[in-house]
């Protein structure tokens, strides 16, 4: 009873944001709104019982790229979004129709935490009945993560250290040299 | 933001508390939930409120962009490391068993290892990325401090 009440506060709040961020214009706002909106997002990973995902969430979506977008903001001129009065079919179009099929696909979609479906029928059940003699890892998430999907994890980590690789090479730049050119001028 | 006297004090009452939450949740990650990547998160959370509050300049003095690179080259070497090395103990590619005579020892074992690796890559990457942006911009007079 209390997680569905939870779930519906959290929820209400989750479509007031999105139309909050909708609404407003100032880019400002539109940053801390999208921060909040993640915030939200952990709270809900937190009550479906899955604190590994909130945590990132809550660390990643409303802390690291909210501070990444405020950063990107302040290097900008603009302050607000280029609004123009015209009403514009096309992308209501795309967005309306892209909702329906994402509707459509629910019917398809095993019920939330139904153990028969087909996703806990294949692997799921040796790493539950077998995980923790197996890696002695009490934490089976991390047991699967770490272990049994070794492979999985080093792909993710090598993105990542890719993706850093190229906002460095996109963005960075040789402060040692700017710097010596700055005190040149003054 | 440095002459903010309530923003320096509470941010300088709640880095340590995030970073130990941080250690935490990398090294307890196999009872609790959590792990390298959350760790990584979290860790980099706490630099760049530092980052924030005491200006770029100062947090680079602190954690060298130099270092950040070494330290997120390491990560991935660490994991792929333990998994060659459990291919040189005589079996596959990162089967972490073999890393002891004892299976699930070498289990435990490579669980700590990879997610230590997980942890340094993302942390220092998530930090790299940030003094990125940071730095953007800066000789044009933008001044985050």
């Amino acid at each position: 009873m209390i997680d569905l009440i939870i779930d519906m506060v959290l929820l209400v709040f989750l479509i007031a944001m999105a139309i909050a961020i909708l609404r407003i214009c100032g880019m400002l706002a539109m940053a801390m709104l999208f921060g909040l909106y993640s915030l939200l997002m952990a709270g809900l990973f937190m009550v479906m019982d899955a604190p590994d995902v909130a945590f990132t969430e809550a660390a990643v979506g409303s802390g690291v790229s909210t501070v990444l977008m405020l950063v990107t903001l302040s290097l900008t001129k603009s302050r607000y979004e280029k609004t123009t009065s015209k009403f514009q079919w096309r992308p209501l179009i795309i967005v309306v129709s892209t909702g329906a099929a994402l509707i459509y696909g629910i019917h398809d979609i095993a019920l939330f935490g139904d153990p028969q479906a087909a996703v806990h029928q294949h692997v799921a059940n040796h790493y539950i009945a077998h995980g923790q003699a197996e890696t002695g890892v009490p934490n089976l998430v991390t047991a699967v993560l770490a272990s049994y999907r070794g492979f999985d994890t080093l792909g993710e980590v090598v993105v990542i250290f890719t993706a850093g690789i190229g906002v460095m090479l996109l963005l960075g730049r040789t402060r040692r040299h700017v710097r010596k050119s700055d005190e040149d001028v003054a | 933001m440095k002459d903010n006297i309530i923003l320096r004090i509470i941010a300088k009452l709640l880095i340590p508390l995030i970073i130990l939450f941080a250690l935490y949740v990398q090294f307890h990650g196999d009872y609790s939930p959590g792990g390298g990547f959350q760790a990584g998160v979290i860790f980099s959370a706490a630099f760049i409120l530092y980052t924030l509050v005491f200006g770029v300049d100062t947090a680079e003095e602190v954690v060298p962009e130099r270092a950040l690179r070494v330290i997120a080259s390491l990560g991935v070497l660490v994991y792929a490391g333990t998994g060659l090395a459990a291919l040189i103990m005589g079996g596959e590619f990162l089967n972490y068993s073999k890393l002891a005579t004892d299976a699930v020892t070498g289990q435990h074992i490579g669980i700590i290892l990879v997610e230590l690796g997980v942890g340094m890559t993302v942390s220092s990457v998530m930090l790299l990325i940030f003094f990125t942006f940071a730095n953007r911009g800066r000789p044009e007079g933008n001044d985050y401090d």
